[in-house]
């Protein structure tokens, strides 16, 4: 690289269009760190009245200008593991299909159909979640699962159509199709002999693939999870439509609640005052630094697995 | 290729043309009365075509802060801004915030109970046990006593409240907190208050779609909403002991002592005002506008605006169910468009 | 012997039957999702939806008709910030850079791209709204483009490196400079690849609404130029949907159909161009 003169290399106009490029790459790097530092300043009011009892404080009242990211924190988590809970059976049984059953035309046709599905967007699957998921939730979800399990915790209470199990609901068929596009992938791409060599020692076709080939590629899965997981997490629209706004704490499944993404989306032009601004700012980061951390896992374990695949089949 | 470029050119040059030589004002606030501001800023439009009010239904929360803010050239909202907000827009935008009234409306409790198409009755100690949660059946006492002769379900009632900064909402608390003490130190008034219960809906809107979907619900909305949504509402009791039902003549009763007494800078709270046929959830609503504005063009035609709304706009309340604006408070405002200036 | 043997077998079949249920359940969904839309929006897309701007509330009749113009500008702006962004950071990642460079370009591309698209609002509205005083097109635009730019640079990188040596090789023994092989050659060579890529991020960010709502804000009239708030499609879906209007239910319906009709045309044809031609031509 480094051969030709560096005049020779500027005459021919390398050397300009090597700077112009780097700029638009460093410009990534850039906003990217701005963002963080935005997020960071413009939350400090909330930061240093709060400090880290922000995240266990129940209470969220603009009156009495006191707030507490605890009930949304919660509304997260839970519509995530509602979410997750639905979304990995049915993701990784229909990932197998795709990857071990169907033949390779039409596992790439149902593929891709998968991938149309990612592409909804959020507004869409709230619009279908309010007119669609919350009647079925009054009319035939809830006293399925009320009048016999009513006496547990997580299935008390009234229903109101909105709330904790509804947004679950949505957010599962929202990141169904990032577990089953990954799973397929490192599914694909543990080594045949693998497969072969179970087969050939008389296990069924679903013993190979769920006593040894999953087992292989459970790294991916579980990266694959993690990446589901980091898009529930963030999901604004489509959780705010079904929720229900209030920010409860409850065990009951069926109560409504709020989530971070959601009471930004809702609070955030209207807040008066600058500490009621920079706790939703701070909500924000507190979002941010969730999802920074939980993507991260998900890269780390996809890139382990499919070494892994590289490294047997080599 | 080529034709590629040329078409993404004419797009972007179309975007970037002004299309009316018009002049855009943007506003936001108040979903309560929206009804009729989008009314009006449609018919004003199509009298003075160059002349556009963007005006967004975001709620009186958020109205406040854009004003404060100068992302919107004016705000609305039925809850009159308080004195720490006041002082907020005094630093960051260095005039004042004026307000204007511009309808009377009036909130009223909209439910959904099966089987019940009737009116039912609230007393101030009904609503505001069910919205401290104390009261959670149809078929309370406290509800079922003022309602003698209507079957009122045994089921759980589903409360719902706003989800936003609302300044329905003000009026709403301001109102429970008069009549209820345990509710005055428990929640208190403001846009945006910590619910003991129910679910939030975002806007009026919002309130009404879940009242008119959720079974055995109730919220509280501003009059037109439920009207045009064909929902049921109750009569409330006022300070008086009757119980009133909200129309334009009950709203304006309401108003009257206020009329007179009207303050300088016309921030008043008319919730459950004296008199027998006063109905008591009452309130002005109000367009903010900042006492300075640069953009001459732009104040002419919010000036010129105001004049209109106080005199011509006024015709088209009555059919939207807000009331007129007393006359008093009218010749008052008249005199106070000049402060902006 | 046989007994457990044939046990095992049946287990099997009735595992594998259900993971073909699970993947057709799945796959339902999204037909399901368009039925509904057509079912519920097919007869309100007309031709008032296209042409009318939203009636005053309460009163029927309205259409989108600034709203889809409004998302079209959108869109127009958030690529003409985004791509380029992407697209030349790309280059430099796949031509110029070290890895110690790229690795720190890409983990901040990637970082980019976890965001969740309502703290891209709240960064847009600190950056653009606020310092401008004013809710405008340019600011969604702004948010809207940022979301484009991982997407853009991944894909532009990864599609470069698939260009084959030969063909670099073969151009610099004619003697043409880096910048010429690379915008002669290579990049035609994986035009194809990048071009979809654009697609994608297009349509991705086509149904954003939490970054508009503190960005573009909304219009009930038409938006001149870029420095006004203007009306979209997903935020006009998400406003009407809430409401109690049974007229903004059905225009949000069609709006649904309109929006998501788009964006699987988009995808199909993005998918389309990548399947059809080979996206680096092999040597």
């Amino acid at each position: 690289m480094g051969s030709r003169s560096f005049l020779s290399r500027l005459r021919e106009g390398d050397e300009i269009a090597r700077l112009i490029t780097l700029i638009f790459a460093a410009m990534v790097v850039l906003i990217t760190l701005l963002l963080v530092y935005e997020l960071w300043v413009n939350s400090t009011l909330a930061r240093h009245k709060f400090g880290l009892s922000f995240f266990v404080t129940r209470v969220w009242d603009p009156v009495t200008d006191e707030y507490g990211a605890l009930p949304f924190i919660y509304g997260t988590l839970v519509t995530s593991a509602v979410a997750l809970f639905l979304a990995v059976p049915l993701g990784i049984g229909a990932s197998i299909f795709l990857a071990e059953l169907a033949p390779p035309r039409i596992s790439d046709t149902l593929q891709f159909f998968i991938d149309l599905l990612a592409a909804v967007p959020s507004v869409i699957y709230g619009l279908l979640g309010i007119f669609i998921v919350v009647p079925l939730m009054r009319t035939v979800i809830y006293p399925a699962l009320n009048k016999p399990l009513g006496f547990l915790p997580i299935f008390k209470g009234p229903s109101y159509g909105v709330g904790f199990l509804t947004a679950g609901i949505v957010l599962a068929i929202m990141v169904i199709p990032y577990i089953i596009s990954v799973s397929r992938e490192v599914l694909l791409s543990v080594p045949r002999d693998q497969r072969e060599a179970a087969l050939a020692l008389g296990s069924t076709r679903w013993e190979s693939t769920w006593k040894v080939v999953v087992p292989f590629a459970k790294t991916g899965i579980m990266g694959s999870i993690f990446l589901a997981l980091a898009r529930a997490l963030g999901e604004t629209m489509a959780v705010t439509m079904v929720i229900g706004n209030t920010p409860t704490i409850s065990a009951s499944l069926f109560s409504p609640g709020d989530s971070i993404a959601s009471v930004i989306a809702n609070q955030f032009t209207e807040a008066t005052g600058d500490l009621y601004l920079q706790s939703l700012i701070g909500l924000g980061l507190v979002l941010f630094l969730l999802t920074f951390v939980i993507n991260g896992l998900a890269r780390l374990l996809i890139i382990v697995t499919t070494e892994k695949g590289s490294k047997v089949s080599n | 290729m080529k034709r590629a470029a040329l078409l993404l050119a004419a797009i972007v040059a179309l975007g970037t043309a002004v299309w009316a030589q018009g002049l855009l004002i943007n506003g936001a606030g108040a979903t309560f009365p929206y009804p009729i501001y989008s009314k009006w800023f449609d018919v004003y439009h199509q009298k003075n075509s160059s002349i556009q009010f963007n005006y967004q239904s975001v709620g009186s929360g958020a109205g406040i802060k854009q004003v404060t803010e100068g992302t919107v050239d004016f705000g609305a909202s039925d809850g009159p801004m308080n004195d720490a907000q006041l002082k907020e827009f005094q630093a960051k935008r260095g005039c004042e915030i004026l307000h204007f009234p511009t309808v009377l409306g009036a909130v009223v409790p909209t439910y959904n109970v099966q089987g019940v198409t009737a009116s039912l009755n609230f007393t101030p100690e009904a609503l505001a046990g069910i919205y401290l949660g104390k009261i959670t059946k149809w078929n309370d006492p406290a509800i079922a006593g003022a309602n003698k002769g209507v079957s009122l379900p045994a089921q759980d009632i589903v409360v719902i409240h706003r989800s936003d900064g609302s300044g329905t909402t003000y009026i709403w608390t301001d109102y429970l907190s008069k009549v209820s003490d345990e509710w005055k130190s428990k929640v208190n008034r403001n846009t945006s208050v910590n619910w003991p219960v129910g679910l939030g809906g975002k806007g009026n809107e919002g309130v009404t779609g879940l009242v008119k979907q959720t079974p055995n619900a109730i919220g509280y909305v501003e009059l037109i909403y439920a009207v045009q949504n064909k929902i049921p509402y109750g009569t409330v009791k006022n300070a008086a002991g009757s119980f009133i039902k909200a129309d334009l003549a009950s709203v304006t009763a309401a108003a009257a002592g206020a009329a007179k007494e009207m303050p300088a800078d016309f921030r008043v709270s008319i919730t459950n005002a004296p008199g027998k046929t006063a109905y008591p959830i009452s309130s002005f609503t109000w367009l903010l506008i900042p006492s300075k504005i640069q953009d001459a063009a732009k104040r002419d035609a919010i000036k010129g605006f105001l004049k209109w709304m106080l005199t011509e706009g006024q015709s088209y309340n009555e059919a939207l169910s807000y009331a007129k604006l007393p006359k008093e408070v009218v010749d008052k405002e008249l005199h106070a468009i000049s402060k902006v200036q | 012997m046989n007994a457990r043997l044939r046990w095992r077998k049946l287990v099997s079949n009735f595992m594998l039957t259900m993971t073909g249920v699970c993947a057709f359940v799945c796959v339902s969904v999204l037909f399901l999702i368009l039925g509904y839309l057509l079912f519920n929006g097919g007869t309100s897309v007309n031709w008032n939806f296209f042409t009318k701007l939203p009636a005053p509330v309460g009163e029927v009749g309205g259409g989108m008709a600034n709203a889809i113009v409004g998302s079209a500008k959108l869109l127009l702006a958030a690529s003409l910030f985004g791509v380029p962004v992407g697209f030349l950071g790309g280059i430099y990642l796949a031509e110029f850079s070290g890895t110690a460079v790229a690795s720190v370009v890409r983990y901040a591309a990637d970082l980019l791209n976890g965001v969740p698209s309502i703290v891209i609002g709240i960064f847009a509205y600190s950056l653009v709204v606020l310092p401008f005083k004013h809710f405008s097109t340019f600011a969604g635009a702004f948010a809207l483009g940022l979301m484009m730019i991982p997407i853009t640079l991944r894909s532009t990188e990864e599609f470069l490196g698939a260009v084959p040596r030969m063909l670099r090789e073969g151009a610099m023994a004619l003697g043409a400079s880096k910048w010429k092989t690379i915008s002669t050659v290579i990049v035609p060579a994986a035009y194809r690849g990048i071009l979809t890529a654009i697609l994608l991020a297009l349509a991705r960010v086509a149904g954003e609404t939490a970054p508009l709502l503190f960005t573009a804000f909304g219009n009930r009239f038409w938006s001149n130029g870029w420095n006004n708030p203007t009306a979209s499609l997903p935020v006009m879906i998400f406003t009407y949907a809430v409401s109690p209007y049974e007229d903004w239910h059905r225009q949000a319906w069609a709006a649904g159909l309109v929006l998501l009709g788009l964006i699987l045309i988009i995808n199909i044809l993005a998918r389309t161009i990548l399947s059809r031609g080979i996206a680096v031509p092999r040597g």
